[in-house]
């Protein structure tokens, strides 16, 4: 049993890290931009536009509430 | 060789300096502070279980995934691995979160070292041995994740891995000669280079791996791989905004962050 919890830990702690966020929002991303291509929803360069954008919004949102904590 | 492949190989080095500086900081405070033979073998058994590792992971990828899906997978974890990176990077940067500093990693580890109880098996410390082991095997797991992914989907496998090695052989070198931290090696501004190269690497990848989704035509980037360099620019000026709109007026952040 210990053995099974510190290589679950060993992988949590490799695949999603400090920030449980990020992984969150890279799949969640991943997972609706697959939608509208698998749809044809948007042209080739507006989807990898969008994807990219909120990408990084989403980044920049996350590093924000994290110093928000950190000062709080 | 092209651009793509010496950004590939670039990201690879300075990743794996970054890493084995981190491994060998931890090596270096059980050999001195408990016992060489200990702290030595557990590096060997670390660098065994890396290969065995590394053999198993590439066949997997290999044999399992299809083009599109490697890139898909592959590129999603470089995009988690790369903002973890920036985001680390941005925090520092902005005075949010103490520098990463192998002086006091060091210092922290022989505090530990001594005093920890002294448990042999056959003349091997097992606390320098286990230590050893884990500080190498856990930093090395990155290093191999990044050259074998990096080396699989951008088909240059063999120069991914001469990055790695050449990376090794610069930091044992220096370690051996200086007998101590590596501090003086920017660590911080290193792993914000890096960062962005995986997020803009991950990016690409994952984006391009969407064809999975889809049989009929596939989906490229305008301009092809020119695109890596708009994605470069693109995160390097987000992480800059970031950290400037989060860098209180009086940032104790040290000038290395900045840069």
């Amino acid at each position: 049993m210990n053995f099974l919890k510190a290589f679950g830990h060993f992988w949590y702690d490799f695949l999603i890290g400090d920030d449980w966020k990020i992984a969150a929002y890279v799949v969640g991303v991943m997972v609706v931009i697959g939608l509208l291509v698998g749809h044809s929803v948007l042209g080739d360069t507006a989807t990898l536009l969008l994807g990219t954008a909120v990408l990084m919004i989403l980044f920049a949102v996350g590093v924000a509430v994290d110093a928000r904590k950190t000062r709080g | 060789m092209d651009g793509t492949t010496v950004a590939l190989v670039s990201a690879v080095f300075f990743a794996s300096i970054v890493e084995f500086t981190e491994a060998f900081t931890i090596v270096l405070a059980m050999g001195v502070t408990r016992n060489w033979k200990s702290a030595i073998a557990g590096t060997i058994a670390a660098l065994v279980a890396l290969a065995a590792f590394t053999a198993v992971l590439g066949a997997a990828i290999t044999t399992w995934l299809s083009e599109s899906l490697l890139e898909l997978i592959i590129g999603t974890l470089l995009l988690v691995f790369g903002l973890q990176w920036l985001r680390k990077a941005c925090l520092r940067a902005s005075g949010h979160k103490g520098m990463h500093d192998e002086d006091d990693i060091y210092a922290e580890q022989s505090r530990e070292a001594l005093e920890a109880e002294r448990t042999t098996y056959r003349g091997i410390d097992l606390f320098a041995f286990m230590v050893s082991f884990k500080g190498v095997f856990l930093e090395g797991v990155e290093v191999v994740f990044i050259v074998v992914t990096f080396g699989l989907t951008a088909d240059s496998l063999a120069m991914a891995i001469g990055g790695a090695i050449a990376a090794g052989i610069i930091v044992i070198s220096l370690g051996f000669a200086l007998r101590k931290p590596l501090s003086q090696i920017p660590e911080n501004t290193l792993k914000y280079g890096v960062g962005i190269m995986l997020a803009s690497f991950g990016t690409y990848w994952a984006f391009e791996g969407m064809n999975y989704f889809r049989d009929d035509e596939s989906l490229s980037w305008p301009g092809d791989k020119l695109a890596l360099i708009g994605l470069v620019a693109a995160w390097f000026a987000v992480t800059r905004l970031v950290i400037a709109a989060l860098r209180p007026s009086a940032s104790p952040a040290s000038t290395e962050a900045t840069v």
